[in-house]
């Protein structure tokens, strides 16, 4: 298997990939043996809560962290070799999300863009960036959203195949965070393959032609938005239904689990429109009905079991 | 252009904007050196030595103000790091060495500014000395301070925004105190053998050679050989497993 990924020059493949950490409370097993292969062209969403791992993996397919365990393979080489390479562009997390100072927004792309082999056009970059009114701006002077921009056009003004995005939109506005993913798209369009990370499901539905969903370190769902979606963007109707026969229960449209609490029954749904009409129709005595979304973070511990500490775990 | 001479220019280019820091590593000496020197600039034999006062305060104070700003170039990597741009750089094909010569390089410009704004403003006031003794004391001072350099990259590697500034200034004051950048710390005994194994004490040595010294012997050379190679891989070092978010 080793043999066919080291052959295989294109896309990203992360196989058994792990890395653990020593924290104050023990060790942290941060990606505990993930398998991931994208292929070139794909936008795909790297979706899950904070401490999910999807940093730490981003660090490893970057080189900027040597998992424990596992490989990585970068359109064919280690990490290190593309990022040398000049293929690899990326937008990563950082505490300030700030950029270094003294130097004007067109100094800092056009600085970035010489130190790669092949840039883009540093105008182009800027209007695709929508930071072309404030290019001679310093850069100690702009605003959160405005700064994220600066740093996209700094990780895709090398016109790299592989651009990596770690939760991009964090400082933006609405406005910012539409603006951003226009812009993101024309990149992709260009053939490129767009790995990105986020905890907002909408923006992976939107965003993403493939959505890889992680929880404590582990894969838990890999596959279109749509199918994503419908497991972890499903809702929960409770209502309180004595001697309910679950079996009917789970018959009724749109509802795709039931489960019993004491006097209460639990529909999860696909299509909580349709369930709700189906249960009042044919459950008249079903009293304090509730629908809830179920969060991202909840529909991430049902997926998992709920049941793993990310402390304290052996790493697999 | 390359990336590492481009990346070198936005370097210094950055480094020449930022006013605080050019005030504080380039004028800080030139106002000692006012405050003490213009008083003191028609005293022509300073402690009894036959050296002139302008002379004595122009070379210790190029010793002092060119260490300062090598290590302090190289600790403003903290405040870099904690926006996250040492690690996108590292994600850009530049290389380690193209990084660590940029950062040094940068250091030297500021250390030379420094030197020449002291020997200019001693010319002024009446420093006068030949032609091979300038040479001599800048040659041997910019070689003198490449552990500084060193130390810089180093410490900027380590510490966080907040220790930075005291760190670098309490380890450049200790540094030139006991190098004997003031006044010697002792003739003989535990702190002078100590002052010799100091990169600071053959700084001092290569600014005295304007005032008669004899420059370096072999002990010297080795002595800053070794301080400049053990530093410049202890900044590898710190350089290399600062990889993590901050």
């Amino acid at each position: 298997m080793a043999m066919n990924t080291i052959s295989d020059s294109t896309g990203i493949r992360l196989e058994g990939l792990t890395k653990s950490f020593q924290s104050a409370q023990g060790t942290v097993h941060a990606v505990r043996g993930i398998d991931v292969a994208i292929s070139p062209g794909e936008t795909v969403a790297l979706l899950g809560p904070n401490g999910a791992g999807k940093s730490t993996t981003i660090d490893m397919l970057l080189g900027l962290t040597e998992p424990d365990g596992g490989s990585v393979s970068v359109l064919g080489r280690q990490p290190g070799k593309a990022v040398e390479a000049g293929l690899v562009g990326a937008m990563l997390q950082s505490g300030g999300g700030l950029l270094i100072r003294d130097l004007s927004v067109r100094e800092l792309v056009t600085m970035m863009a010489s130190l790669y082999p092949a840039p883009m056009d540093v105008d182009e970059v800027l209007s695709l960036s929508g930071i072309a009114d404030i290019a001679d701006r310093r850069t100690q002077k702009l605003s959160g959203g405005q700064t994220q921009r600066v740093r996209f056009a700094a990780a895709l003004v090398s016109d790299p195949e592989l651009l990596v995005l770690d939760e991009p939109t964090v400082a933006m506005d609405v406005e910012g965070r539409h603006g951003f993913w226009t812009a993101m798209r024309a990149f992709a369009a260009r053939g490129k393959t767009v790995l990105f990370a986020t905890h907002y499901l909408e923006e992976a539905d939107a965003y993403a032609d493939r959505a890889v969903l992680m929880a404590h370190g582990r894969v838990v769902a890999d596959g279109p938005t749509t199918e994503i979606k419908a497991r972890v963007g499903s809702k929960t109707i409770r209502a309180t239904l004595a001697d309910a026969d679950l079996d009917g229960l789970s018959r009724l449209p749109g509802v795709s689990a039931v489960e019993r609490r004491g006097e209460a029954v639990i529909l999860r749904c696909a299509d909580s429109d349709a369930a709700i009409r189906a249960l009042l129709d044919g459950y008249d005595h079903a009293r304090d009905i509730e629908i809830s979304s179920a969060g991202l973070e909840e529909a991430f511990l049902e997926l998992t079991g709920g049941e793993d500490d990310l402390v304290g775990e052996p790493a697999t | 252009m390359s990336g590492a001479t481009s990346y070198t220019r936005y370097e210094l280019l950055r480094t020449f904007r930022n006013r605080r820091f050019l005030v504080f590593s380039l004028a800080i000496p030139l106002v000692i050196y006012a405050a003490f020197a213009i008083p003191n600039r028609n005293d022509h034999d300073f402690n009894g030595s036959g050296i002139p006062f302008a002379l004595y305060y122009m070379v210790s104070l190029a010793s002092f103000g060119t260490m300062m700003a090598m290590v302090s170039s190289g600790a403003r990597i903290a405040g870099e790091r904690a926006t996250g741009w040492t690690r996108q750089l590292r994600i850009t094909p530049l290389s380690t060495r193209a990084y660590f010569q940029a950062k040094i390089l940068t250091a030297y410009v500021m250390a030379a500014t420094s030197i020449t704004g002291l020997f200019v403003f001693g010319i002024a006031l009446g420093v006068r000395m030949p032609l091979g003794d300038w040479l001599q004391t800048v040659a041997l001072l910019l070689i003198g301070l490449l552990p500084f350099a060193a130390l810089g990259v180093m410490l900027g590697h380590l510490l966080n925004v907040d220790s930075m500034g005291p760190a670098t200034g309490g380890i450049v004051s200790l540094l030139a105190f006991l190098g004997g950048t003031w006044a010697p710390v002792a003739s003989h005994g535990f702190l002078h053998v100590l002052a010799l194994a100091l990169p600071s004490y053959w700084l001092v040595q290569a600014s005295h050679v304007s005032l008669g010294g004899s420059g370096w012997g072999t002990t010297g050379w080795l002595i800053v050989a070794g301080w400049a190679i053990v530093l410049t891989r202890l900044a590898r070092y710190a350089y290399r497993r600062d990889t993590n978010r901050l």
